[in-house]
């Protein structure tokens, strides 16, 4: 856009530069600057576009997680689940290999611990149900994502193409089946509805208790591997560069496998806890579209865990609080709702970006505005 | 490094206090919320108390109402029921906070939630579900909460689950799709008198081509389609009608691919049971480029989007069955467990006839409208259609209904299993028993009188399935 000449570099108008001393009261500063604004702008489109009083609208929203325990209790279910895939995505993100087929991994999981309760609920007891449930969907997990690391360890494939086609394969397959198990019916309804063999027992009056411990668990365990495992520093210094890592003496092709391997059976993980504590049945659906999700949970998180919970708490937040504000009002359906979460979203990976850059305007210009630099 | 293994402890703590003090708080917010200590969650005591009578919380002025609905506003088959929610709700004096919707609730383990997040957070002790696939898990929830009146529309085990809190209601939407293929019947009639289908509008057999876009291959489609048909050959008898199905409820681009598909096969006529405007649609824009097809919808008046290839829509009139749910409990009495009505009490309609219909198409409408409220016309009427050999067998394969025929091939007995089951674990398991019954009874298959959702699955010969 701007004209430079060889002999006269012209600097540009604005140019980004990384703060280097932010406190802690500047980034949190930043972050409710965002979701203020956020709310203004929303305030605009609600009243522009349906005339509803947007502070009625809000509240509606809040209600999504905050109006009840069984709300709330949900909420923190299908944050488990996502934090969950975002664990599993974490060491191989580390590594920087794109792994963009949680997706397909998690169906994989789910599938087959459906398969296990389908043709061995009822026949076994139920702990060694569970046990071989957990095992086979971390291995269905793990393979769905060992056949794309296996490739690119050995033959230097796209990564990011080929596990993302895997989820579709993984979707196909996972419909096959289920169109095969619901007969004639329009949908699958629930697994061993009468025996309840597979499904998780009530800890606290919820299922899904166990699945949330389990996540639990996990989160510490992938926190300590990334940052106080050999593992995890081999991680970090394949990610920086793959040379430096050969170098150092690093097997490059067994990392990248081992690391696929965990990364998908964790996905198989979350399969398994949806299948046993949440859905109890398994669809196409099954996943819900959170081995995408993941993905963002996980980059914007920088890769660190308790981020990751507050990422994946914000985003099931919206969605509830959308879905609430979908139900609560005829002029605002679905398709408006997301509007609304995407602009909140919107502003707060935006504040993220002035927390870790600033911009800074040409000197003659700054000189003359008197220093503003955000 | 130690900042974070405390700040990872201190997450883990929270997490526990708040799992601990969820736990411990449960039972007093149900309590709060008004009702019986007996509805907390346990299904051992559910069990015991299934026979408590369901209605008496429901009673007067406290009756709040949730409604779970598979879509929004704009989907045809949910608007159809929010506006006979609306309908209702005015006519029976309800406040709207009186009546809360849950929209958008997928045939999972969403619809269990959402149940639960109304009794619960909203106080409702009556919930209503309108799609099929949401029966199973509002089973579930009947289970946990004896002391909520569940409705699960279109389901079909309510009566045989013992469970007193738990009804099921449909219309007999079968006789308007009846009517709807009279509508068509008379179009074709018009359209072949006058010489304006083309070689390709025939099969080789000499019979006009007709589509129709399903949803899923089981009982309500079945006899949804075969009703359509029947309507329409009642006028036109040389047609044959092609069946697909787009295993979806609602996928717009689904069916009108679908539609697309038979109008280029030369379908004259495009039926559907899908509740998007799709076929309609798909329907007009080859209408506007000369193709000789014209569409019956679905649910709503589909002229807005095909306004020279709608010809009309079967359609339910939900207000009627809203109004009698409503009264019933303010009044504190029992609902049928099993509630489903068709012409004789308004409860289904076809919508406004299109400006491209068939002359004299009213007075066809108007008098088979009369025949099925006074009884002398009979849809399924056995003497009007023939099953061969090779669709008894497809039927009993594809539902398990054992039809026997007599030499011209009308059927003479058709033996119905009521009971539900689970087919999730690859041979049918028995979940609630039912009778098995007779259907064909003075020479009509009875749809509808056994339970309110449809059974009718008999695969009768002019009509082929293609999936």
């Amino acid at each position: 856009m701007s004209n430079s000449t060889r002999t006269q570099v012209r600097e540009p108008f604005m140019h980004i530069t990384k703060r280097t001393d932010v406190k802690l009261w500047q980034s949190w500063g930043a972050r409710i600057i965002a979701i203020i604004l956020a709310l203004v702008v929303n305030g605009f489109f609600i009243d522009s576009v349906t005339g509803l009083n947007p502070v009625d609208v809000y509240k509606i929203m809040w209600t999504g997680t905050f109006e009840s325990t069984y709300n709330f209790m949900t909420t923190l279910r299908d944050v488990a689940m996502l934090l969950c895939i975002s664990l599993a995505l974490a060491p191989a993100f580390k590594m920087r290999f794109w792994n963009i087929g949680a997706e397909g991994q998690v169906l994989m999981g789910a599938l087959l611990s459906a398969v296990v309760m389908i043709y061995l609920g009822g026949k076994i007891p139920s702990s060694s149900l569970f046990i071989i449930m957990f095992i086979v969907s971390c291995a269905a997990g793990a393979l769905w994502a060992a056949i794309p690391a296996y490739f690119r360890a050995k033959w230097k494939t796209n990564e990011t193409l080929f596990t993302l086609m895997m989820n579709y394969v993984a979707i196909d397959i996972v419909d096959v089946c289920t169109n095969t198990w619901r007969g004639s019916k329009s949908s699958m309804g629930q697994i061993n509805a009468h025996t309840k063999a597979g499904w998780f027992p009530k800890v606290l009056g919820y299922r899904f208790t166990i699945s949330i411990l389990i996540v639990l668990a996990l989160a510490i365990i992938i926190e300590l591997y990334l940052n106080h495992s050999k593992h995890g520093y081999e991680l970090s210094v394949l990610g920086e560069s793959e040379d430096t890592a050969r170098y150092a003496g690093i097997n490059v092709q067994k990392v990248i496998v081992r690391t696929m391997l965990m990364s998908g059976a964790i996905c198989g993980i979350a399969g398994f806890i949806t299948v046993a504590g949440t859905d109890m049945t398994v669809s196409s659906a099954t996943a819900r579209g959170f081995g995408f999700t993941a993905i963002i949970v996980t980059w914007l998180a920088g890769l660190k865990t308790p981020y990751m919970f507050g990422m994946s708490f914000l985003l099931i937040f919206l969605e509830k609080g959308a879905s609430q504000i979908s139900s609560a009002y005829s002029s605002l359906n679905d398709y408006s709702t997301q509007v609304i979460t995407g602009i909140i979203l919107f502003f707060i990976l935006g504040s993220e970006f002035f927390v870790k850059y600033k911009l800074v305007r040409r000197k003659k210009e700054t000189a003359k505005k008197g220093g503003d630099s955000k | 490094m130690k900042k974070k293994v405390l700040s990872i402890v201190l997450a883990a703590a929270t997490a526990c206090s708040m799992l601990a003090g969820c736990g411990s708080t449960e039972t007093g917010d149900t309590a709060a919320a008004g009702t019986s200590a007996a509805a907390a969650t346990s299904e051992a005591t559910a069990t015991a108390d299934s026979a408590a009578d369901a209605s008496a919380s429901a009673a007067a002025s406290d009756l709040k109402v949730g409604v779970i609905l598979i879509g929004d506003e704009a989907v045809g088959y949910d608007k159809a029921h929010i506006d006979g929610i609306e309908t209702a709700k005015t006519a029976c004096g309800l406040s709207d906070d009186q009546v809360i919707y849950k929209k958008n609730v997928p045939e999972s383990v969403d619809c269990y939630d959402a149940a639960v997040e109304l009794i619960e957070s909203q106080g409702c002790n009556v919930v209503v579900s309108d799609s099929y696939g949401h029966e199973s898990f509002i089973d579930q929830a009947a289970d946990e909460y004896p002391d909520v009146q569940f409705v699960s529309m279109t389901g079909d085990f309510a009566a045989i689950s013992g469970k007193t809190n738990f009804a099921n209601a449909f219309d007999n939407v079968y006789e308007s799709r009846y009517v709807s293929g009279i509508v068509a019947g008379a179009k074709i009639k018009e359209l072949a008198d006058a010489g304006k289908l083309t070689d390709s509008n025939y099969d080789e057999d000499g019979k006009v081509k007709v589509g129709y876009v399903g949803a899923f291959n089981y009982a309500e489609v079945v006899s949804g389609y075969t009703a359509f048909y029947l309507g329409l050959t009642s006028v036109y008898p040389d047609a044959h009608m092609y069946v697909d199905y787009t295993n979806s409820w609602f996928d717009v681009d689904a069916e009108a691919a679908m539609a697309e598909k038979f109008i280029s096969d030369g379908c004259v006529i495009v039926g559907q049971h899908a509740d998007s405007t799709g076929a309609p649609s798909a329907c007009q824009a080859a209408y506007d480029k000369g193709t000789t097809v014209f569409s019956i919808g679905y649910n709503v008046d589909m002229l807005d989007v095909a306004p020279d290839a709608a010809l009309t829509s079967a359609s339910n009139n939900w207000a009627i069955y809203y109004e009698y749910l409503f009264n019933t409990l303010l009044a504190g009495d029992k609902i049928d467990q099993d509630w489903s009505k068709g012409y004789n009490e308004d409860a289904v309609k076809i919508t406004d006839l299109g400006p491209n219909c068939a002359e004299g198409t009213q007075d066809l409408v108007d008098t088979a409208i009369s025949g099925l409220k006074d009884g002398s016309l009979q849809v399924f009427d056995t003497s009007k259609f023939t099953v061969s050999a090779d669709n008894v067998a497809t039927t009993l394969s594809k539902s398990g209904a054992a039809v026997t025929t007599d030499d011209a091939g009308h059927v003479t007995s058709c033996k119905i299993d009521m009971s539900f089951y689970d087919y999730s674990t690859g041979t049918p398991t028995l979940v609630y028993q039912g009778d098995t019954d007779e259907a064909i009874v003075d020479g009509a298959f009875e749809e509808s009188t056994f339970r309110s959702a449809p059974y009718f699955t008999i695969r009768i010969d002019g009509i082929t399935e293609l999936n």
